[in-house]
């Protein structure tokens, strides 16, 4: 048979030349770039590179490099100062802002931005066909939510506008003291009309992609790594501190880690990078960094279904629960024990006192509402996603209300994405949450439980709260203002308590502070690309 | 005419499975859109979904995808907004074909001397030393393997890197790693296909007419045991070639593994069907090959 005999030689030769090919291949794929001044590891890939999709901090770390708004972040401690526009006026009554656009303002491809641009960034965003998820940044414009609703159809409406080339006016529907800090966000920066109309979806693979911050994208290839070089034509250039930047998408906190330690890597920023078990280890090192961080860990109650429709109730399971004891045997990074929802460090924000840790009040409460010595109440579940970290907390807090009150609590752990649906439809009873600020402003933590807040989230609802809120948001006084959040906080934390808090977040970054210069610790753990610098060593 | 059959009953084939996974999919808990933070307002939630066609009846969705395919174009990402999935599989399928291929050299590299040697020496030490280093690579799990590796060769020794895949020095730690079973694998099939062939009745035949041993192990007895190694080797590749989480993972390489796994995870409809699919193409694929293969290999085996 000399067909099958050739055929066989020819196959053993087929197998040999796949082996060779895969080998070459491994040879060919071999990249030639030039290294980057500096590499950061960004935790996991973004979802997206588009300001007003984008809802992930880290993602947003990205996106502040490309695209800025009327105003960015400064390095230090991330207050908002003047970005694309150099100055602003406000009305005596705080509701129209008038934005001084600078006049030698550039796209990254030799364009001019103008406030138009502005314009249309921020419709775009409100307009419903987009599907921007953090639309409500904008709602405090006139006009805007019925816009992004649908009820409203004609842009012009929307309170903003480019009376001139270089200046836009905001009117907005209530005095708001973070509206500077807000222009500063992702979702209001500033994206490039024409390329988008053209590409769609698929704007940001454009090439040229004009951006408006001061990084270009050279690429982007999924879960390997973004490039972004220095856009030349950025308004402050000059003071761009790095030519190219690698952006590594790592999620696995070991993996992050060997990187680092074996010098792949200059900087790994997001606290989830850390492996848990080895923190406090890790963090008597001289270059890992720890800070405060505008972001607290709580417990939310279903307060719709009993037993936690009674506020006695929740506030006797809050008194009793140690939190320290969850800080120091389960986060060991050093944590702060939590008694309110905003965070120690928020501006022009001081909490007023909580609940505290206190088991004899608690069992009386507890006996008030009608379960002395927890006898006869309903065994209900805690609902968390899946994590090591909330795993322990939840069994520590069951062993808590186990001793302190009697009662029994079940453990229900579900996948991340079909935990939200169901602490959104309040499918729980209790339920594992947190909160990170998006702006530096104690209305970031204390706006969202109020009445049908889209993240209130327990079904709570006090019509003294949302006064309260309405209240200080149309305060112009400073003091005054935060006289108001206190007593709303009051309620929420102490009075009618729909949540428990337990520790405030740290933030912790990552990097030899004698190889890299230009991150500064800031309670909102945003460090603007533009200002990172990798140190040369002396020759 | 054989193949050509088999070939058209793999159509209706894919047809059932992207049904399913599409269905299976869209019965699971909770939405691709869902997040720590709820959207503003329940509109907010009806333009997304109604940008990714989600508040149509499945049976419909269905049908748009299956129209886009017919059309070469897999969709949308629903979570990585600005790809697209023909996107996510160009970068990542080469990447993981690579890696699997690699993967696959050792395999059959390694597993079939090992094997053979533990046939030959049987009883001896190289018997017991390969026939336990083969049950090891098969028992520990890559993500021992990795750690283990990635320890000795790159933090202790500082020979090879940690992690990425940019260099060909960069493939070698993650391609043993998921090598390794297939290792074992391939050394076990081997070695008792060998032990087989050496009591079959033709071997017996050429030992009589004094053939030499070796020209007989190498020539008569290791062609037979090949077989079973061959075909194993079809789901093998298919497996190898798709990527594999953990390793991608451990070694943040960029591939497809990572998707097939992250996808199902993130609720992203799309992409769970289209690598589902992707899946059933190569492992319908590679095992029509095995077969052709072992009409080459074998004189016994015919098709009609």
């Amino acid at each position: 048979m000399p067909f099958a005999k050739r055929a066989r030689r020819i196959f053993r030769r087929a197998r040999f030349l796949l082996c060779l090919a895969t080998v070459a291949a491994a040879f060919g794929c071999t990249r030639h770039e030039p290294p980057a001044d500096l590499v950061i590891i960004n935790n996991v890939e973004p979802e997206s590179l588009d300001p007003a999709v984008i809802v992930a901090q880290a993602d947003m770390r990205i996106v502040s490099g490309m695209f800025e708004g009327l105003t960015r972040l400064e390095p230090v401690e991330a207050r908002a100062v003047p970005g694309l526009a150099e100055r602003w006026d406000i009305s005596p009554d705080g509701k129209i802002y008038t934005f001084h656009l600078r006049t030698n303002l550039l796209w990254s491809t030799g364009e001019p931005i103008t406030s138009a641009d502005v314009v249309y960034s921020w419709i775009r965003a409100l307009d419903p066909k987009t599907a921007c998820r953090y639309v409500e940044q904008l709602y405090y414009l006139k006009n805007a939510e019925d816009f992004n609703a649908g009820k409203i159809t004609n842009a012009d409406l929307v309170g903003v506008s480019a009376p001139d080339k270089y200046t836009v006016r905001a009117e907005l529907k209530a005095p708001t003291a973070f509206f500077i800090d807000l222009c500063a966000f992702q979702t209001l920066a500033v994206v490039p009309r024409q390329t988008i109309e053209k590409y769609g979806d698929h704007w940001l693979r454009a090439k040229p992609l004009p951006v408006s911050g001061a990084f270009e994208l050279v690429s982007w290839r999924l879960n390997d790594k973004i490039r972004l070089k220095k856009n030349p034509y950025y308004w402050d250039a000059t003071n761009t501190q790095s030519e190219i930047i690698d952006l590594l998408p790592v999620g696995s906190p070991t993996t992050a880690l060997n990187l680092y330690e074996r010098g792949q890597a200059d900087v790994v920023w997001d606290k989830e990078l850390i492996p848990s078990s080895l923190v406090d280890v890790l963090l008597k090192r001289p270059d890992f960094h720890k800070f405060n961080y505008l972001g607290t860990y709580f417990v939310r109650f279903n307060v719709t279904k009993k037993p936690f429709d009674d506020p006695r109730v929740r506030q006797a399971l809050a008194l009793a629960v140690d939190k320290e004891r969850i800080t120091k045997r389960i986060t060991r990074a050093g944590e702060q024990p939590a008694e309110n929802l905003v965070p120690p460090g928020t501006q022009n924000y001081h909490s007023p006192p909580g609940l505290g840790h206190d088991p004899d009040r608690a069992r009386k409460l507890l006996a008030e509402a009608g379960y002395p010595g927890g006898n006869g109440f309903p065994r209900f579940e805690y609902l968390f996603n899946a994590s090591p970290i909330h795993e322990k907390i939840a069994v520590e807090l069951q062993q808590m209300w186990r001793d302190e009150l009697g009662i029994d609590m079940e453990l229900r752990q579900m996948e991340t994405q079909v935990f939200w649906g169901m602490q959104q439809r309040l499918e729980y009873q209790m339920s594992k949450s947190s909160w990170a600020g998006d702006y530096n402003d104690a209305n970031t933590f204390l706006g969202m439980f109020v009445t049908g807040g889209g993240n209130n989230e327990t079904g709570w609802s006090n019509p003294r709260y949302d006064e309260l809120i309405a209240a200080a948001n149309n305060e112009l006084d400073v003091a005054k203002r935060e006289k108001l959040f206190q007593q709303a906080e009051t309620i929420l934390v102490h009075d009618d308590a729909p949540i428990i808090p337990l520790y405030v977040y740290l933030g912790i970054s990552y990097f030899d502070t004698n190889k890299v210069a230009g991150i500064w610790p800031n309670v909102l753990d945003d460090h603007p690309l533009q200002s990172l610098r990798k140190i040369k060593p002396n020759k | 005419m054989y193949f050509i059959r088999r070939i058209l009953f793999a159509i209706p084939l894919l047809l059932v499975i992207s049904a399913l996974a599409f269905t299976l999919v869209h019965l699971a808990p909770g939405g691709p859109f869902d997040s720590e933070r709820k959207p503003a307002s329940p509109i907010v939630e009806q333009n997304i979904k109604a940008k990714y066609h989600l508040d149509e009846p499945v049976w419909k969705q269905y049908g748009r995808y299956l129209g886009d395919l017919l059309h070469g174009d897999f969709g949308a990402s629903l979570k990585y907004q600005n790809h697209s999935i023909n996107d996510i599989i160009a970068q990542g399928l080469p990447v993981s074909m690579l890696l699997g291929g690699l993967a696959f050299c050792i395999a059959i590299g390694v597993g079939i001397p090992l094997g053979f040697l533990a046939a030959v020496r049987r009883g001896g030490w190289q018997d017991y030393g390969g026939s336990f280093a083969a049950l090891l690579a098969v028992c520990v799990p890559s993500f021992v393997i990795a750690p283990f590796l990635i320890l000795i060769f790159a933090m202790k020794l500082k020979w090879l890197p940690v992690g990425l895949w940019i260099t060909p020095w960069h493939m070698v730690l993650p391609s043993i790693t998921l090598g390794a079973y297939f290792i074992g694998k391939v050394a076990r099939i081997l070695r008792e296909g060998m032990l087989e062939a050496a009591q079959s009745e033709f071997v017996t035949a050429a030992r009589a007419k004094g053939l030499g041993e070796t020209a007989l192990l190498l020539k008569h007895a290791l062609r037979i045991a090949l077989l079973p190694v061959v075909s194993y080797s079809g789901p093998m590749l298919a497996d190898l070639l798709t990527g594999s989480f953990v390793v991608e993972n451990i070694f943040q390489i960029p591939g497809i593994g990572v998707f097939l796994v992250n996808s199902s995870l993130n609720l992203d409809y799309t992409v769970v069907v289209s690598l589902s699919l992707l899946y059933a193409i190569l492992l319908i694929g590679l095992n029509l090959a095995v077969d052709f293969a072992y009409t080459l290999m074998d004189p016994r085996v015919k098709y009609e």
